[in-house]
């Protein structure tokens, strides 16, 4: 346990007590809470993004539909992002040999849960949400990508309506490789952009 | 203005620490916090732009002092006193 979640047990006894509060009121049941615990445990999984960029680098249609409506595009291969409290709208941008993405949520932590499951706290963080903005080459180099200086870097900020997944480029040395061998090369960190893939 | 959300671009915060192999949810509670706050917006007692108005809105140096579920629930007990459907001190056993 990191030292953000310290005093634990006393946040842990006043969360039972207003559950408790809220199922003496009807307002809740206990059923229900631990089927929605599951509910977002199940929503949403890394491996469904790295899917949707796998079949971008084999498929150019695909690829181009990606870029140009998300949304529809994922429908395509049975995914959503209507699967939370409200639809979002999806965009999917790709690195290049010419620019890398990166995405973050400045204001707090949105993020395409759907498709890259629960998100990291670092990615909530005050300290990756300030900075990565200032300094994006900075702080990608503190997770040990280092762009070479003519790449430029694109930083997207999401929002409660907008969210944002990357594309990364392709490595080299893949072409022998199927689809769901590609797929499993794909990592969270790279579809969030502090990672090269 | 800007609340204290607003960080993108503030300085004097410190390195991105990053941990391996992250749960989910460091304790039961953060799942029950998460699963709470969705029972609620889903019974209309208030909405997610509610939600996130309350979290937004914490004095600073407890926005900066609370970890991400701790910040949940600081708004999930805001929004129901408000909404009178509990008192602060029921919400706080006293």
């Amino acid at each position: 346990m990191s030292g953000d979640h310290h005093g634990s047990s006393a946040i842990s006894e006043r969360v039972r007590h207003v559950e408790a509060l809220l199922e003496e009121r009807g307002l809740v049941d206990a059923g229900e809470i631990d089927r929605r615990i599951d509910e977002f445990l199940a929503g949403g999984s890394p491996a469904n993004g790295a899917r949707i960029a796998a079949r971008a680098w084999v498929d150019d249609g695909f690829r181009d539909r990606l870029l140009a409506d998300a949304n529809a595009a994922i429908r395509g291969v049975g995914l959503s992002m209507a699967g939370g409290l409200q639809e979002q709208r999806l965009k999917v941008v790709a690195n290049t040999d010419d620019e890398h993405n990166v995405v973050v949520c400045t204001l707090c932590s949105c993020y395409p849960i759907a498709l890259l499951g629960p998100s990291p706290a670092w990615y909530k963080s005050e300290a990756y949400r300030s900075r990565v903005v200032r300094d994006p080459r900075g702080v990608l180099a503190e997770f040990g990508l280092e762009l070479p200086a003519d790449v430029r870097i694109s930083v997207w900020d999401a929002s409660a309506e907008s969210r944002y997944m990357v594309v990364p480029r392709r490595p080299d040395g893949t072409d022998g490789m199927s689809e769901e061998e590609l797929a499993g090369l794909v990592t969270r960190k790279g579809l969030i952009g502090t990672a090269a893939v | 203005m800007s609340r204290i959300n607003d960080v993108g671009g503030m300085v004097g915060f410190p390195a991105i620490v990053e941990e391996p192999d992250e749960p989910a949810f460091h304790a039961d509670w953060e799942a029950h916090v998460l699963a709470l706050n969705a029972a609620l917006i889903r019974r209309g007692v208030y909405n997610l732009d509610e939600f996130r108005d309350a979290i937004e809105r914490m004095p600073p140096e407890a926005y900066l002092a609370s970890s991400y579920y701790e910040k949940w629930f600081t708004a999930i007990t805001t929004l129901l006193a408000e909404k009178g459907v509990a008192t602060p001190e029921e919400l706080a056993g006293a």
